[in-house]
């Protein structure tokens, strides 16, 4: 079946280059975690450490910063903003695409309007705002801003309204209620919608900077981007040794995740990415 | 609401599912208010006032923070420099993804190992990525100068010099960007029906140049509108990689507009000033959503 | 001499054989319906033969050349898709030119900007668009020419298709259900046209269709292909009549031929019902045979003296004809009468109805499904046989 053509070898040597650029980064990454200070400053393009120092640059890492916290938080507030956004989203979403609902319309302008608003745009009116009701540091203060996701709507809007009305009519007759249909019928229906809102939402909050910069400036609630940035300034910079096992250690609960369903992740975001 | 009146039974069925309707929504108008309307509308407001956070009161200053803008040094730098970051990134990563995109579809055993390689950093933890990168960057320590010493290339002090820093810069957002562009060209090209590849080879394209400028290209033609506004709109918006790395400088060679954003409010509580910095953002992308909105309805559609 | 020919043709897909040793002459302007059931390797043929994919064995020659290595392009032959595969960016007008340009400019000249400016290129685009705009007249399209098949209705679009395949004068037209997306009255309208104008192009042409009313009506001759084999290959009125194949009977023809089973004595002959025929390419021996009749050939009459007895079980009215469903009283299967609306309404549900055959329609299959030939030797009186 495979014949190996010119132009099939060409471009097999063309894309495994472009692959061994592009984890680049992941192996000297791996590679430095495992060096003594003394090797790395010996510049040498070496990946194996001639010395293995894993255990104490790891050992370093985790004395420094939290990381078991920086993590926990991470799953903390990634979690808390998927389920509000999808549980706010959902039954709006719904409303719009199968009630008769005189709303909808508006509805709809507030939701584009919305997709053009990030949240480095309401940020400074929010800090100000969060500051006066003296909620920052918080899980409150991290989790509030997003409980309100245009885009889930926006996507689940897409995906209700393909399905068929039928299914609906069918649920009325059965004697379900209005909310009842929503839990019962529409969201087990939704399923591939939600799994691949679930990794756009958790992959945007999980590596966002902006926002935790803003409202926290307490260690016990800082996620992961923001942890590593207070290690960063602990360590002045030049242990990078440490500071690789420290990137290792945040880095690999999302590419693991990613390694183990990477055909999820792809549609998921294929699927985000063409509707937004 | 006080008085409804119902006649038939048909406008009370109505009037209940709209009832519905309205609960059903209600959490996410408040929400939706709460968070994104009426913030968006006050840094408008804010924008024209001396509003400074840690000072009781504040007053309107009409369009003074405007007039600061266009004066501003710093300002003016931050948007120059957003601009040819954007202009950096934005192609070669478009490029760099619609070719990988091509020729991982011509391949048919290896697809997917490849398809998770280039993938991986948009997976993977930005700060911490930039950090990896910082270190490869390293003037004396750092691989890539290590590598280009091997043959007798002075590598520059790529994140520490003014002239190379943005570049620096550009080149880990296109790292981090190749990956998501590449899924959605893919998706474009599975969507590009067999058919036509038939038709245009009967038709007398013989070399894979003809095919691609007489079917592929054009029928990317929405994806590559769509990638291109998502990655300018990224680009616009880059942040993470300047605030880890180089905190604008050196000497505001990286200061780029949410860089500058952030510092002007959260570092030096200038919040009226930041709120107009923050309308020129917002301006900003307006301009783009619209600018993709009229070239969709007119051009890469064909239906 | 013949234009296509194609010489034991064979294709496998992942071990699974698609083509076993397919051959075909097709003559100068003949027209020729490949029609099968879906899955029987028709549409993978016509690719073959376009160039869009390889076979693994055979030869196929067009117009003299043996072309099994030549790319789709140079093969000079042109195809109208099933989905037409009208490039959607195009107007009519460009579509249609595509194959023009893609043969008569070089790539240097067809490069955009650039491409303008080099010599020679601009009289050979007015001449392409003289020949597009002659192609669209002669198909009544030309007031289409600066429209995008998004803007056209599926018969608009199907005869930018046809313009686009016919425009540069292929040595062999080939087309793969370039009908089955037009909706019923426009598909039996668009038959005459397509046959109208192969007429007048008289280039060979492979049809390829699942409808075999397309493939009776349209064509000079039908090929019948199952499972990757071709069974049959002659004109309508013969396959219909005297079918080499009882796949081919069963194909063709609506409602489908009546099949039963019989035996064959060891004097060569075979009885059923009132018939008797005597088998006469095949040595006489004691062997089952199948009887093939087709329900016109049928007739029911409300008797109970006949010597074929059935009982009638359905009938479904279609309106210049009827369809009557009955059961052979003696060896309980089905039988399939087509009868004209006068006669039907005397045969009632449950009535009891004798059978009778018209002698020289049927036909005699081995239980391999050959043919075996037969001629009728004896016809018994019904009345004769009732009352003696």
């Amino acid at each position: 079946m495979t014949r190996l053509s010119l132009g099939r070898v060409l471009r097999l040597s063309l894309l495994s280059l472009g692959a061994l650029i592009f984890l680049a980064p992941y192996l000297f990454m791996i590679s430095t975690a495992g060096k003594a200070q003394s090797e790395i400053f010996s510049s040498s393009l070496a990946l194996i450490p001639e010395q293995w120092s894993y255990v104490e640059n790891f050992t370093k890492a985790l004395s420094r910063v939290s990381m078991p916290t920086l993590l926990w938080n991470g799953v903390v507030v990634c979690a808390l903003i998927f389920i509000v956004q999808v549980v706010v989203a959902i039954p709006c979403a719904y409303a719009m695409a199968k009630l008769k609902f005189r709303a909808a319309r508006l509805m709809m302008v507030l939701v584009m309007l919305g997709l053009l608003v990030p949240i480095h745009a309401t940020a400074l009116p929010l800090y100000v705002a969060f500051d006066r009701l003296s909620v920052l540091n918080s899980y409150m203060a991290l989790v509030a801003p997003f409980s309100i996701s245009v885009f889930a709507i926006f996507l689940f809007l897409q995906f209700f309204r393909a399905l068929p009305d039928d299914l609906i009519h069918a649920a009325r007759l059965d004697g379900m209620s209005e909310t009842g249909i929503v839990a019962r019928v529409v969201v087990p229906n939704a399923w591939p919608a939600i799994t691949a809102f679930a990794i756009f939402s958790v992959v945007a909050h999980w590596n966002d900077l902006f926002w935790p910069l803003v409202v926290v400036t307490n260690q016990e609630y800082a996620t992961p981007p923001l942890g590593l940035l207070y290690f960063r300034a602990a360590e002045a910079g030049d242990d990078y040794g440490a500071l690789m096992a420290a990137t290792l250690i945040i880095t690999l609960p999302l590419v693991a995740a990613f390694l183990i369903a990477q055909k999820r992740f792809v549609e998921g975001i294929t699927m985000t990415g063409l509707k937004g | 609401m006080a008085s409804v009146t119902i006649d038939r039974p048909i406008a009370l069925a109505d009037w209940r599912e709209g009832r519905v309707a309205w609960l059903l929504a209600t959490p996410a108008i408040v929400l939706l208010f709460l968070f994104i309307l009426l913030p968006t509308l006050a840094v408008i407001v804010l924008g024209f006032t001396d509003f400074e956070l840690g000072y009781g009161g504040f007053r309107f200053v009409g369009f003074a923070n405007y007039a600061e803008l266009i004066g501003d040094r710093t300002f003016r730098r931050s948007l120059w420099n957003t601009a040819v970051y954007t202009a950096v990134v934005t192609p070669v990563s478009i490029a760099l993804a619609l070719a990988i995109a091509l020729l991982i579809e011509a391949e048919t055993r290896a697809k997917a190992f490849f398809r998770t390689v280039y993938f991986l950093p948009v997976a993977s933890l930005l700060v911490a990525m930039a950090t990896v990168w910082q270190f490869l960057f390293h003037p004396t320590i750092g691989p890539i100068n290590t590598f280009l010493a091997s043959f007798g290339i002075a590598g520059p002090n790529w994140l520490g010099a003014s002239g190379t820093v943005l570049y620096g810069l550009a080149i880990i957002g296109i790292w981090q960007s190749v990956g998501f562009n590449m899924v959605l060209f893919l998706a474009g090209l599975t969507a590009i029906p067999r058919e036509l590849y038939a038709a245009a080879e009967v038709d007398g394209a013989r070399s894979w140049l003809d095919r691609f400028r007489l079917v592929t290209w054009p029928m990317l033609g929405p994806t590559t509108l769509f990638v291109t506004t998502i990655s300018i709109i990224n680009s616009v918006k880059v942040f993470e990689t300047v605030k880890t790395l180089t905190e604008g400088g050196p000497n505001k060679a990286s200061e780029v507009l949410l860089f500058t954003i952030y510092q002007e409010g959260f570092v030096y509580l200038r919040v009226g000033y930041a709120s107009a910095m923050t309308v020129v953002f917002l301006a900003i992308l307006v301009v783009l959503m619209f600018l993709q909105y009229r070239i969709v309805d007119r051009k890469v559609h064909y239906a | 001499m013949s234009v296509l020919s194609l010489r034991t043709i064979t294709k496998s897909f992942a071990g699974n054989a698609i083509l076993k040793g397919v051959s075909l002459e097709a003559d100068e302007g003949e027209f020729i319906a490949l029609v099968g059931p879906s899955g029987c390797g028709k549409s993978t043929l016509l690719r073959i033969v376009a160039g869009l994919d390889n076979a693994d064995g055979g030869d196929i020659v067009i117009g003299g050349r043996e072309v099994s290595s030549v790319a789709a392009a140079d093969r000079n032959v042109a195809m109208v898709f099933q989905s037409y595969a009208l490039y959607p960016h195009l107007t009519a007008g460009q579509n249609i030119a595509v194959p023009l340009a893609m043969r008569r400019l070089t790539a240097a000249q067809r490069f955009p900007f650039i491409g303008n400016l080099l010599p020679g290129q601009r009289q050979i685009r007015a001449d392409i668009q003289r020949q597009v705009r002659e192609m669209a007249t002669s198909l009544r399209i030309d007031h289409l020419l600066d429209r995008k098949p998004g803007q056209m209705s599926g018969g608009q679009r199907q005869r930018v298709a046809l313009a686009r395949a016919m425009v540069r004068h292929p040595s062999v037209f080939l087309m793969d259900e370039p009908l089955s997306n037009l909706d019923a009255n426009l598909r039996v309208h668009a038959r005459g046209e397509i046959v109208e104008l192969h007429r007048r192009a008289s280039v060979p042409t492979l049809y390829v269709t699942h409808d075999q009313s397309e493939a009776l009506s349209m064509a000079d001759r039908v090929a019948v292909m199952i499972g990757g084999t071709l069974l049959q290959l002659a004109p309508p009125q013969e396959i219909y009549d005297d079918p080499a194949h009882i796949e081919v009977a069963r194909f063709l023809g609506q409602p489908r031929i009546n099949v039963l089973e019989t035996r064959m004595d060891a004097s060569g002959s075979v009885r059923f019902g009132a018939l008797t025929l005597a088998a006469q390419n095949t040595p006489p021996s004691e062997t089952p045979v199948l009887i093939g009749v087709r329900p016109e050939f049928v007739r029911l009459s409300p008797r109970t003296d006949g010597i074929l007895k059935a009982r009638v079980e359905r009938t479904e009215f279609l309106g210049s004809e009827v369809i009557v469903h009955a059961r052979l009283d003696a060896i309980g299967e089905a039988i399939v009468a087509k009868v004209a609306p006068v006669e039907a309404a005397t045969l009632s549900e449950g009535l009891p109805v004798s059978v009778e055959i018209e002698p020289d329609r049927v036909m005699l299959f081995a239980t391999t499904g050959e043919r075996l030939r037969a001629q009728t030797i004896a016809v018994a009186s019904m009345l004769e046989k009732a009352h003696g």
